[in-house]
Formats: C-alpha cells, sequence, structure tokens
C-alpha cells in the first residue's frame, strides 16, 4: 500500500470540512434563492405599471423620442453582461459570457464597434485578464441587487446612448464613448433547474404598444398628459429603461443563487463520494498492516521454533 | 358608495407599497396639487417629491411620501408609479430629519442633483409623518 493510513484518515478529514462547507453553501444559497424570487416578484407590479404607462403613451400620442428612435446607420453598440461577483457558481458567469462573446461576434460582423459594460466582479476579472477595455463596471451587488444600482447602470447607457453628434453637451466619463445601439446580456431565471443566458436589446426601445388589446365594448381612454406628452415620455422612457435593467439584474440574481446552489450540491455529493472512497482505502490499509504484522509474529515465532528444535 | 370608489395601487421600484379601493387620491404633479375622484378622465402625469393622500373606501385617510414618479388614471384605476414610496407609519421621523440635515450639509458643498434629490425626499418624508 502506498500510502499511509495516518495519511488517508487526514486526506478524510480534510474532505468533511470541506463537505461542511459545500453544504452550507449549499443550505445558503437555496434559502436565497426564495427571497431573490420574492424580489422579483416585488418587483413586477412596477415594471407592469411601466410598461402599461409607456404604451399608453406610445399608442395615444405620436410623439418621436430620441430613445425609441433608430439610428440609420448603427456603428457602434454598447453590451451590458451582468456577471456574478463570486465564483463557486458552477458555469454560470462563463456561460454569460460565452452569450457575450457571441453577440459581440455578431455585432463585429454586421460591421459595429462594442462598448463593453459590465455587472459583476467575475466578467471584470474576465476582461482585466484578456487586456481588454471596459467601459464601465459595477460591482458589489450581484446577489442582492438594489434599484439604485439599476439606476446607475440605466443612466450611465442611456447617457453613452444619447451622446455623440446630437447631443454634444453630454460628456460621458471614463472610457465610454457615444453608442448606437444598447444590449444586454444576462441569465434568465426560468426554473431552479433551468437558467438560460439570453442577450436582448434595450436600446433604441422597442415599446409593445398596448399589451392588452381594449376589447370592443371598452372606451379607450384618451389620456391627459401633464404637462404633455413628450415630457411625459422623457421622464417615463429612462425609468423604463432602468426597470428593464432592474429586471435583468434580479433575474440574473436568481439564477446566480440557483446555480450555485446546484455546483454545491454537486460538490457535497463529491464530497461524500471522496470519503467514502478514502475510508476504504484507510481500512485496507490498516487491515493490510494488521495481516503484515500477523504474518511476521507467525513467521518470527516458527523462526524461533525451527531454531529451537534445531539446538535440542 | 359602490360606483364612487376606485382601484388604486401605489408602487414602487421594488415593491408593492399599497393596494386596494379608495374614494379620493391628491397628489403633487408638476402642475400643482390634483385631487382625483371616481370617473376621473384617464391622465397621465408626472409627480414631484411629497406627499400623496389617500381616502380609503372605508373613509381612512392614509399619507405615503413619494419622490418624483407617474399618476395614471384610466377606467378607475389609479397607479402611483415611483421609485421610493414610504407610508407614513413605516417613516421613521428622526431618521429622516438626520437624513436632512446630512443633505443640507453635503449640498452646501456641491448642490449637484443628488443632492437636492436626497433633500427633497427627506423633505416628502418628513412631511408625511408630520402630517398624520
Amino acid at each position: 500500500m502506498a500510502t499511509s493510513v495516518r495519511e488517508l484518515r487526514a486526506r478524510t478529514k480534510s474532505v468533511t470540512s470541506m463537505k461542511k462547507i459545500t453544504r452550507a453553501m449549499e443550505l445558503i444559497a437555496a434559502s436565497r434563492i426564495i427571497k431573490a424570487q420574492q424580489r422579483a416578484q416585488a418587483a413586477a407590479p412596477y415594471a407592469r405599471e411601466l410598461t402599461r404607462a409607456v404604451s399608453a403613451v406610445a399608442t395615444y400620442s405620436n410623439v418621436e423620442h430620441a430613445l425609441t428612435t433608430e439610428p440609420e446607420d448603427p456603428k457602434r453598440a454598447a453590451i451590458l453582461i451582468v456577471t456574478s461577483d463570486r465564483g463557486l457558481a458552477g458555469a454560470y458567469s462563463s456561460s454569460v459570457l460565452k452569450e457575450a462573446e457571441r453577440l459581440a461576434e455578431k455585432l463585429r460582423s454586421e460591421g459595429k464597434e462594442i462598448d463593453t459594460y459590465i455587472s459583476g466582479r467575475k466578467g471584470e476579472a474576465y476582461f482585466k485578464f484578456r487586456n481588454r477595455t471596459v467601459a464601465a463596471s459595477w460591482t458589489g451587488h450581484s446577489d442582492q441587487p438594489t434599484y439604485d444600482v439599476a439606476r446607475e447602470i440605466g443612466d450611465a447607457l442611456i447617457q453613452a446612448f444619447l451622446a455623440g453628434e446630437d447631443n454634444p453637451e453630454i460628456e460621458l466619463e471614463g472610457e465610454a464613448s457615444p453608442v448606437d445601439e444598447v444590449h444586454v446580456v444576462y441569465t434568465r431565471f426560468r426554473s431552479m433547474l433551468v437558467q438560460e443566458p439570453t442577450a436582448v436589446r434595450l436600446l433604441p426601445l422597442e415599446v409593445v404598444e398596448g399589451e392588452e388589446p381594449p376589447k370592443a365594448d371598452e372606451v379607450l381612454p384618451l389620456y391627459e398628459f401633464e404637462p404633455d406628452a413628450a415630457e411625459v415620455l422623457d421622464a417615463l422612457l429612462p425609468r423604463y429603461v432602468q426597470s428593464r435593467i432592474f429586471f435583468a439584474l434580479l433575474q440574473a440574481a436568481a439564477s446566480e443563487l440557483a446555480a450555485r446552489q446546484r455546483a454545491m450540491k454537486a460538490a457535497t455529493d463529491n464530497a461524500e463520494e471522496l470519503i467514502k472512497k478514502y475510508t476504504r482505502l484507510a481500512n485496507q490499509a490498516r487491515q493490510a498492516g494488521i495481516t503484515q504484522e500477523i504474518s511476521e509474529i507467525v513467521g518470527g515465532v516458527n523462526a524461533l521454533a525451527d531454531a529451537t528444535a534445531g539446538s535440542e | 358608495m359602490a360606483d364612487k370608489l376606485m382601484q388604486v395601487e401605489l408602487v414602487a421600484a421594488d415593491r408593492l407599497v399599497w393596494s386596494g379601493e379608495a374614494s379620493m387620491v391628491i397628489a403633487r404633479t408638476t402642475e400643482g396639487d390634483v385631487g382625483i375622484l371616481a370617473n376621473h378622465a384617464p391622465m397621465l402625469s408626472l409627480m414631484v417629491d411629497g406627499v400623496v393622500d389617500v381616502t380609503t373606501a372605508e373613509g381612512e385617510t392614509w399619507i405615503a411620501a413619494v419622490d418624483a414618479g407617474f399618476l395614471s388614471v384610466a377606467n378607475n384605476r389609479i397607479s402611483i408609479l415611483s421609485e421610493h414610496a414610504e407610508m407614513s407609519h413605516d417613516i421613521d421621523l428622526e431618521n429622516a430629519r438626520a437624513d436632512l440635515e446630512r443633505a443640507h450639509a453635503a449640498g452646501e458643498n456641491n448642490d449637484d442633483a443628488e443632492a437636492a434629490a436626497a433633500r427633497a425626499w427627506a423633505e416628502a418624508r418628513i412631511r408625511a409623518a408630520e402630517k398624520v
């Protein structure tokens, strides 16, 4: 036996303590998912009402807004990648990044340059390691995003979208440059078992008109806008963008926790298997040692008996 | 009374604060205070930081602090959308006063939009808490 009993016992012990950690992380992730799902549900009414208001304005007035106008010749696109702050979540971050790379490749083939915006430390590390520039990044909130973060991200992206020749007064910070469209790549939480990386175009906005088509007997509401339609839209659309980003962040948070729970469950199962294997090996080694000792004793006794028999 | 009621929802960005039936809603829009009764014409207006006053179906009144948001009225449904919203009984008056002081202190140094927003929000909360 190559490894000693002591060594195997030490390994069993370290795997056992690792198992305790992964088990704890699994349970923490499991309890947080429920909270994350509740947060996502709690945010739904705001998004729903906002969508209703936006589609009301879009349907009952014909005001053009910069955020909904398609640029004629888009040259530059921004991608916001929503990753996690911490690892130990299986392929969660890498699959989002892969999806983002795929989107970037597609946009490049359409002749657009890419600006990357990142949420989450993992994505930041990925780009830093490859020495690629990042226009802006936000970290430290991936498993519990707040609306304030969503607003900050939304404002930065809207600024980048609005900036350029039309609005020379907007100054961008850092590496950011004016873009013609904005995409978001995040992980959609379908269920506890299925989370899929998704890419959506955020800007220019495509407002779905008349989410609920009015019934025949229902009178179409003729909205009064205060102060006026253009100004209402002006205030409404940035919020709509923010709430879409908030939605993406919440979905990503729930997905991250689900991915972590699954990864940690797999780790715990593996640890259990390892413990079983090491215990068996240790038992085997111990038994081999005992057998060897017995055969040594028996051999020794025999040799002694032979020696005494020979001398008599 | 049944035909004099409206369905009201007060929604903050991260949660539904209140929903139920009400007979009157008073809110402050950019154009001034508006009072809304049942069967009001459809309206979409911008609100400024301030308080929203709602008289419920039972005749009780509650007050909430809201920051800039929207008021949308259609078919006897009112939704009040605001990034932050707090019911008056949830507001910690001491806390709000401290926030206001801090906002004032910060605002004197740099009079940017963020400080102004913090100040307005603190003021709205204090007003809502004191009005009860």
